[in-house]
């Protein structure tokens, strides 16, 4: 079974400044497909994502997603590719529960908000601010946000940072589910091997 | 227009719950417009005569202060990137935030102005003038200075230089705004000077959007 190509790439390169991050990088990521990008601190793991989520643009080279460039999606693809990066993208003076209704709207996803707080153990702080959680907590309520789109593509930076032996079996969990549903995903870690399997595209900065 | 009232909720909010941040552009507003009668002279000739500039420049100065931070807070927490990425088309998040940053920092301040142009004996009978002109400035300067914040957003320190790239372009709303209080003072009709400043809060709120989505994408590379 071969799955079409979602996430097209050729020729990618990303210098900055003087220093070339990487140069000639080729790859197709398919439908149901997982990319790991792994690599030594400052060899541009989190740049790639950047790139590959249409945040920065690349310094040559094309990316298409569907056949449409990632920087200029049409319309009806806007949304389709999350990005969770060092970030966590919540606002620490709203609650856990504000904050994931938030998400809920500004992405359209189809998701329940109150089963995902039970999943994730957050029941207890949903109306805690987010300033007042712990470091692991607040990675959880972050990675929740996940679910609550309907994006295609997840681009993960080092989503097990922070999290619990439990907590990281979860986020494997999903990205399993993810990509059973039809969804990609491109992760950057340090524990390759942690998210490795048959099939999986190996990326090496 | 569901996501522009989620997001223009959102940034109300956080603005309640950091009351103390919020405020400070306003008293700076009542402080500064304060000093220049101990510098130049307690004299109600003199305060009447210099008032309408007083008033309408430190009102341009407080407003920088209130919204060159207005995209950082978001940049920071990585709120920004969500945005950017999310399905809401990156012009009506913007929109949505200025409206929320002129409701909370520029509205107040533009209410503290009668208080402050009796104290400077600007005749009352110019004080319609002086708030509808206000009121027909400041969005075109909020998305002036929404602009700026925008370019430089990524920067630590970029207040001052959201100073230095948008106040040589509000000379126009200077101009046309203190030139319609002043009419306003002597009595003559104002009509014209406002609906110039009609025309450009259009024009800015029409157009300001796409710019400031653009000035987005460059700022936060």
């Amino acid at each position: 079974m071969t799955s079409p190509v979602a996430l097209r790439a050729r020729d990618l390169a990303v210098w900055r400044g003087e220093r070339c991050l990487f140069e000639g990088l080729d790859f197709d990521l398919a439908e149901r497909q997982l990319a790991v990008v792994i690599g030594p601190n400052g060899a541009g793991k989190t740049t790639l994502l950047r790139v590959l989520a249409g945040l920065s643009l690349p310094s040559a080279g094309t990316l298409t997603w569907h056949g449409a460039p990632v920087g200029s999606l049409p319309l009806e693809q806007r949304g389709a590719i999350a990005y969770r990066g060092h970030l966590d993208g919540l606002k620490k003076d709203l609650t856990v529960l504000e904050n994931l209704r938030f998400h809920a709207t500004i992405w359209g996803g189809s998701a329940a908000v109150e089963p995902l707080l039970q999943e994730l153990k957050l029941v207890e702080v949903a109306n805690s601010r987010v300033r007042h959680l712990s470091a692991g907590q607040q990675r959880r309520t972050a990675l929740a946000t996940l679910k609550l789109s309907n994006a295609k593509l997840w681009i993960l930076d080092e989503p097990t940072t922070n999290l619990d032996a439990e907590g990281r079996a979860r986020i494997l969990d999903w990205i399993r589910q993810h990509r059973a549903a039809g969804g990609a995903a491109v992760v950057a870690t340090h524990q390759p091997d942690e998210f490795s399997e048959p099939g999986t595209l190996l990326m090496e900065l | 227009m569901n996501a522009f009232s989620m997001i223009l909720a959102r940034d109300l909010r956080i603005a309640f719950r950091r009351f103390g941040e919020v405020s400070t552009p306003l008293l700076f507003f009542v402080i500064v417009v304060s000093l220049f009668p101990l510098a130049l002279s307690p004299n109600a000739d003199v305060l009447r005569e210099v008032g309408t500039g007083v008033l309408w420049v430190s009102a341009l100065l407080s407003s920088l202060l209130a919204l060159e931070g207005l995209f950082r807070g978001d940049a920071d927490d990585g709120s920004l990137e969500q945005l950017m990425l999310s399905p809401v088309p990156l012009g009506i998040t913007v929109l949505a935030k200025v409206a929320a940053h002129w409701l909370i920092a520029v509205l107040p301040l533009i209410a503290l102005v009668p208080v402050l142009a009796l104290s400077y004996a600007l005749p009352l009978q110019a004080l319609p003038t002086m708030i509808a002109a206000l009121l027909l400035a400041t969005p075109t300067l909020s998305v002036l200075i929404a602009i700026g914040a925008a370019l430089t957003v990524s920067l630590r320190r970029g207040g001052s230089l959201v100073g230095l790239l948008i106040l040589p372009m509000t000379a126009p709303l200077l101009i046309f705004g203190s030139r319609a209080t002043d009419f306003g003072v002597h009595g003559e009709p104002t009509a014209g000077p406002l609906y110039l400043l009609a025309a450009l809060a259009v024009s800015a709120v029409a157009l300001g959007p796409v710019a400031i989505a653009a000035a987005i994408r460059v700022g936060v590379e």
